[in-house]
This record gives C-alpha cells, sequence and structure tokens, in this order.
C-alpha cells in the first residue's frame, strides 16, 4: 500500500516537474490577440466600424468594447472566422454600420479632377498619385475600396466601380442554375457556317 | 522487378528497366475515338486574314506588350516580353500589320475577353530577319540553352502550358534519375501527340537529345499509349538505346503525369509536391519537338499541332495551325461544320470545356478542338442526389474521396475540403463520368479551387493593404512631428529676439513713471490758478475734492 502510494507519488512529481519544464522550454510564441483579429480583417481601413481602421477595431474587440459584427466589407466571412477565433457565437452582421457588397475600387475621372489633393489626404493607404493642380489617378491594385475618398472630392469626379472580372480572379460557378462550365454540361452557340 | 537476364548492365538503363509496369489506382477504359482523325496526314492550316494572339498563353504572369496599332511585324518577332520569372514572350505567328492591341475573346471557361494583339497578315509569311542563330547545342551551357527555349517562347504543350524553362531549371545539383516523354494521348478524340510522333519522329528525338543534354538524366522513357502501334514502331526505329520506347496499356488517364510516373518507376509524387522532387521531370513530346525546333532551327513557337475533330466536323484530321488562328478558321480548314453541330469545346472531353464562340484563337496550350454533336455528347441529365455508391472512389486516380470533396466543395467548406487533398485533384473527370447520379462533381472541386485561390490573393493584398496604411499613418505622423518641431524652433527664435526689445521698452517706461513719482513728491501737488475764485466756483472745487475722497484710486477696481 505504502509502496504503491510513493511510487505513484514519485511518478506525479516527476512527470509534473517534466511537464512543468517543457512549458516554459518548448513554449510557442503566438501572436498577440489584437494581431491574431487584424489579420482576420479584410485592412480595408473605411471606418465603417466606428474606429479609425482595422487596427484600432481589432485593439476595441480585444478589449471587449467593440462586436464582432461590425465589418460590412469582411461580411459574414470575417464575422465567422472572428467568432471562431475568440470561441464567440457567430452573429448577423449589424445593419448599423453598412450592407456587405462586393469588392468596389474607384476611379477619378481625369477630365473633370481640379487637383485638390484633398482625396489623396483622405486614401489610409496612400492608393492615389499627383500633385497639387495636377491630375490624380487611383492606383487600382493598391485602392482597398473604402470610398474615404469620395466625400472630400469638391467636384465629385470619383466614381465607385466593380471589380472588373478576369481570367485570373473569375471563380468558377457551381453547378446548377448555370448550365456554363464543364465540358459534360456546357452548351454553347456555335454560328453554323 | 525488373532484372531477368540483364544482370551485366546493372543499373544502366535498358529497355528492361522500365518492362514491368506498375499500375494506379481507378482510372477508366474510355472508348479512344482517336482514329477519327488519324487517316489524313498533318497539314498545314494556312494563314488567317486575322490574327488573335493572346498575351498570356501560360501558367504564370502576362506578358508585356511591345508593340503598337499600326506596326509592321515579322513572324518569329518578339510582340510581348515576359514579366517575372514564371513567364515566357509571346512571338507574332506571320508577318502583318498589328491593328489593333485590344480585349478579345479568348479560350477560357468563364468566356471573358483578354488583352491580344491582332495582326493582319499580308500572306508573306516573312521571317524575322534578326532571329538568333545558335552553334551545336552540344557545345553550349545548360543556362544558354534554357535561355534560348525561353526566349522561344515553348511552353508545356500537353495543355497546362507552364514555361518549360522553368520546369527545366533545376535548384539543386541532385542528378536527375528520369526524363519521362509522355506521348501517353488517353483522352478520347485527342490525336496530335500520335500523329507528330508518326510524321515528325526525328525532330521528336532530336529534341529528347537536346533535352537529355540539358538534364543529363540517368534514364530516358518515351511513354506512348498501346493503340499507338505506329508511333511506336516509328520511335523504336529512330531511338538510340539511351532512350527507352515504352507503352502503357490504354487507361485513361494514364497520360497524367503523376500516373504515368507511377505506371513506369511505381513511385507516386508525394501529395502537394512535384515529380521534380523526386529526380524526375516529364514532357510532353510537343514540347521536344518544340526544343528541337527552337534550338536547332531557331524557330521560336509560332505554330501547334492541334486536332480538329469530333462528329461536328466534316473532316476530322490534324493541322499545324499558327497560334492565334481563329478556331472558326481551324475548323474550316477541316471541311467546316457539318449541320447537326451541337457544341465547341477546347481540350478534350473529359477534361476540355466549352467555348461560348468560335472566334476564340488557337493558343499554345490549345491540343484539340472539338465539335461535338447532340447524338455524341448529349447534355446532362439533371443531376440527383448523392446515393454514396463509392463509385466516384474506385475510379479517382488520384485515390482521393471525390464524395467527401464534394460535401466540403458544395458548402462551400474550403478549409475542410483542403484536408482532403482538394489540390490533388488533376480534375480528369472520371468520378463525374461514373456518378450514377450525374452529379458534376469535377465543376464543384474546380469552384472550391479558384474560390480558394482567390481568398488567398485576397489575404495577399489585404496584407498590403494593412502595410500600406501602416506606412500611412507613420507618414502622418512624422509630418506631424516635424511641423511641430519646426514650429517650436520657430518661436524660440522669435521670442529670442523679441524679448530683449521687450524689456527694453519695459525699462523705459517704468524709468518714466519713476521719474513722475520721484517729481511728485518733491514737489508735492500745488493748485494754479485758484487766486480769484468766485464763491461759486470755490464750492465746486470743494465738491470734486470730496468726491475725490470717496472714491477709491484708479487701480483698486
Amino acid at each position: 500500500m505504502l509502496t504503491a502510494l510513493l511510487t505513484l507519488g514519485a511518478l506525479a512529481t516527476l512527470i509534473g516537474l517534466v511537464l512543468g519544464y517543457a512549458a516554459i522550454r518548448f513554449r510557442v510564441e503566438s501572436d498577440p490577440i489584437v494581431i491574431q483579429i487584424d489579420k482576420l480583417l479584410p485592412q480595408t481601413q473605411c471606418g465603417q466600424c466606428t474606429y479609425p481602421g482595422c487596427r484600432p477595431y481589432a485593439e476595441a474587440i480585444a478589449a471587449g468594447e467593440a462586436d464582432i459584427n461590425q465589418c460590412p466589407p469582411g461580411g459574414e466571412s470575417t464575422i465567422q472566422a472572428l467568432a471562431d477565433l475568440l470561441g464567440l457565437d457567430p452573429k448577423p452582421l449589424n445593419p448599423e454600420h453598412g450592407e456587405h457588397s462586393e469588392k468596389t475600387v474607384v476611379v477619378i475621372d481625369e477630365q473633370v479632377c481640379i487637383g485638390c489633393t484633398l482625396c489623396i489626404q483622405a486614401c489610409p493607404v496612400d492608393a492615389i498619385l499627383g500633385a497639387p493642380k495636377q491630375m490624380h489617378t487611383v492606383i487600382e491594385a493598391e485602392c482597398t475600396g473604402c470610398d474615404l475618398c469620395i466625400p472630400p472630392c469638391p467636384v465629385e469626379c470619383i466614381d465607385i466601380v466593380p471589380v472588373r472580372e478576369t481570367i485570373t480572379n473569375w471563380i468558377w460557378p457551381l453547378p446548377g442554375d448555370t448550365l456554363a462550365g464543364t465540358a459534360g454540361i456546357a452548351r454553347s452557340e456555335i454560328e453554323a457556317h | 522487378m525488373a532484372s531477368v537476364t540483364n544482370t551485366d548492365s546493372g543499373d544502366r538503363g535498358t529497355a528492361s528497366r522500365f518492362e514491368h509496369l506498375d499500375r494506379f489506382h481507378g482510372g477508366l477504359v474510355l472508348p479512344g475515338l482517336h482514329e477519327m482523325s488519324t487517316s489524313l496526314p498533318i497539314s498545314e492550316a494556312g494563314i488567317p486574314p486575322l490574327l488573335i494572339i493572346p498575351l498570356l498563353q501560360h501558367i504564370g504572369e502576362t506578358a508585356e506588350c511591345l508593340v503598337k496599332a499600326g506596326e509592321h511585324v515579322h513572324k518569329g518577332q518578339i510582340i510581348a516580353a515576359p514579366k517575372g520569372r514564371v513567364s515566357v514572350p509571346v512571338h507574332a505567328s506571320s508577318s502583318g500589320t498589328v491593328v489593333a492591341v485590344e480585349e478579345r475573346p479568348f479560350p477560357h471557361p468563364s468566356g471573358l475577353s483578354f488583352p491580344s494583339v491582332i495582326i493582319e497578315t499580308d500572306g508573306r509569311d516573312e521571317w524575322d530577319e534578326r532571329r538568333y542563330t545558335l552553334p551545336d547545342y552540344r557545345q553550349l551551357s545548360r543556362v544558354r540553352l534554357l535561355d534560348h527555349i525561353r526566349a522561344a517562347g515553348i511552353v508545356g504543350l500537353g495543355g497546362a502550358g507552364f514555361p518549360t524553362q522553368v520546369k527545366l531549371s533545376r535548384d539543386s545539383d541532385d542528378r536527375i534519375e528520369l526524363l519521362v516523354i509522355n506521348g501517353v494521348e488517353c483522352e478520347p478524340y485527342i490525336s496530335c501527340d500520335n500523329m507528330l510522333l508518326r510524321e515528325r519522329t526525328r525532330e521528336v528525338i532530336e529534341g529528347v537529345r537536346i533535352l537529355q543534354h540539358i538534364l543529363q538524366p540517368r534514364d530516358c522513357v518515351i511513354a506512348v499509349e498501346a493503340d499507338m502501334r505506329e508511333a511506336e514502331a516509328a520511335l523504336r526505329a529512330a531511338a538510340d538505346s539511351s532512350i527507352n520506347v515504352i507503352s502503357v496499356p490504354e487507361r485513361y488517364p494514364s497520360g497524367g503525369e503523376r500516373q504515368l510516373i507511377k505506371l513506369l518507376t511505381g513511385r507516386e509524387v508525394p501529395s502537394q509536391g512535384f515529380p521534380s522532387d523526386m529526380g524526375i521531370i516529364c514532357q510532353n513530346v510537343g514540347t521536344s519537338a518544340a526544343v528541337y525546333r527552337a534550338i536547332v532551327r531557331s524557330h521560336p513557337l509560332v505554330s501547334r499541332i492541334v486536332t480538329v475533330t469530333g462528329g461536328g466536323v466534316k473532316q476530322p484530321r490534324n493541322l499545324e495551325v499558327l497560334i492565334g488562328t481563329p478556331f472558326s478558321y481551324a475548323v474550316e480548314a477541316s471541311g467546316g461544320y457539318k449541320d447537326d453541330v451541337d457544341r465547341l469545346l477546347m481540350g478534350g472531353p473529359m477534361m476540355g470545356f466549352a467555348v461560348s464562340t468560335d472566334e476564340v484563337p488557337v493558343i499554345k496550350a490549345t491540343n484539340c478542338i472539338l465539335a461535338v454533336t447532340r447524338e455524341e455528347m448529349p447534355p446532362p441529365e439533371p443531376p440527383l442526389p448523392c446515393i454514396r455508391c463509392g463509385k466516384c472512389t474506385e475510379v479517382c486516380p488520384a485515390e482521393l474521396l471525390p464524395q467527401q470533396l464534394y460535401w466540403y466543395a458544395r458548402s462551400e467548406n474550403l478549409d475542410a475540403a483542403q484536408d482532403y487533398s482538394l489540390f490533388d485533384c488533376i480534375e480528369c473527370g472520371c468520378c463525374a463520368y461514373v456518378c450514377p447520379s450525374h452529379i458534376p462533381l469535377v465543376q464543384y472541386y474546380r469552384h472550391a479551387k479558384t474560390e480558394v485561390w482567390n481568398n488567398e490573393k485576397q489575404r495577399q493584398a489585404s496584407d498590403i493593404a494593412r502595410e500600406r496604411h501602416r506606412a500611412h499613418q507613420e507618414r502622418l505622423e512624422r509630418i506631424k512631428r516635424e511641423r511641430a518641431e519646426r514650429l517650436a524652433r520657430k518661436k524660440r527664435a522669435i521670442s529670442g529676439k523679441d524679448g530683449a526689445r521687450k524689456d527694453a521698452k519695459q525699462a523705459a517706461i517704468q524709468a518714466a513713471l519713476d521719474r513722475v513719482k520721484k517729481k511728485k513728491e518733491l514737489e508735492g501737488i500745488t493748485r494754479r490758478n485758484v487766486d480769484n475764485l468766485t464763491a461759486e466756483q470755490a464750492e465746486k472745487i470743494r465738491e470734486v475734492d470730496s468726491r475725490r475722497q470717496h472714491k477709491p484710486p484708479p487701480g483698486e477696481h
């Protein structure tokens, strides 16, 4: 009896020590929670969540000040990812902050632009190129579609356009509603000669 | 396993090494239908009036256009330069005038357009005089040969279109064990590799020799399908002892790179890995012939052999077609459409896709133009619910679980689909072919794959946006800080100069006040002109004086 107790006790102590040492020695450094949350946000920097950018919103979520359903550009998938990360229940997007829509970019009507630089100052990712009294233009690849440049424009020369579908970003449709797609189910009009 | 009577040659590459073929999981025995297009010899399709040459014809980055509308170009002239490592130049396929650089229909399942160079041909087909010519390739270094292969715009002609020089360049010095030249045309209808091997055996073999020179592989195999008997005989006659000609049984998809390697070596290419990780490099026979033409004849890749076939074509055959020739022109060169044609596909019936218009051009990856009738390829029956019969798993040559992938792809559970090796799917279509519920399985996988790629691209874009936003914030901070510093500096400078002046003024005022005070103290206050006052005036003065006494002095309010 005593031997058994001692043996088990000694084993428990030993294993405890080993595990305790391993926990310190092989500790996996994970990103702080703010960075993990920030990584899930779309980085549009649009401020629709009422915070001035994605990082401040991430900080607010981490501090428990903001809810996870305040990001319209991220939409359902971001809410789901945040819920998974934080162990919360996903909830629908809060309509106060806007509606989820497909990604857009802005273009400047170069005929109308007066070169006031106000949009350049408003752009959170420096995606607008120009100089005072010179024409401005949007670098499409860098535009996040935050639309923050639109209110300051005094001549309303900035338009929102959906991101163009090209063969490099095209997504195969799910079968069902459309008959386009694989050889087996495709039908095309051949102009009979 | 293949040691047989071959004891004297050790592990030297001889035919016996590959005599005993392994087998791969699944696959299907499909009707060949190759003979439909092999009765006529390869002929030239000719020069179409308009060539539409897309700026992207391979996997990788779009080439950068070098020509403008109105410019005259020669055959073989570079009209678009490669951008990035996985990219090759694009050449003019014939001489003529560039009439436009604009978006044109592109052979792609989406039916979307792509920027293309449109050349109005002059019919003279004049080669570019500035073309490079090479000395004997045996005297050239590997790097130099690879550069020429890239400059000739060569990409894999088997269908995927991966830049050949990327596939041939190696990072490590590990020896290439096996070079596989893939002539196994397993998909029904297609016969362009077969005809190439039959009619241009020497070009293929010479190309293989160049590839051998570049890679220095221990063994080299040219694989053909069992029903390509003429091609096999021609190859056996032309090949030397360093090249093994192997015939593999007819079983779709034995022409798939991974399946063929399994057949030949019994080894499996690891999931998400490449054959080169195992010291094996696989090239299509057409690519080999293109390498020969580029290195020996200095011809860049401006044409390829295309099978124009199907029940909807009057004279199914193989044509040598200039890159950029519209499908309609190639079909016309094969006798034109029959009246009952229903659909036009690029590629075979298993892995190809329907094109929306026959104005799309032949690109480097176009191995087959297939015009089918409704009887040949009836429209799909409406899909029924999955009955979990497991037939798809039995035929999957990649040994995946198609049913599982189907559920996850359908429910957009992309992480789970990737856990089930979505990206090891070669989209061969066997699962969908055997599915008794007619579920278009491959389309689900393609959807999931493109969705994953897009998400990945978006993630990269958001990383860049985060970085740019951070830089933006930092810049604003810096400007603010610098402005504040500048202001403070200015203030200091001004107050330094101003202060001295102010002090002097203050001192002067103070001195004046002090003088007055002193004077007052010395003299006291004397009233003047009070000698001849009337009683009334005296009364008023008294009144004022008394008021003054009651009123507190000015500064004490």
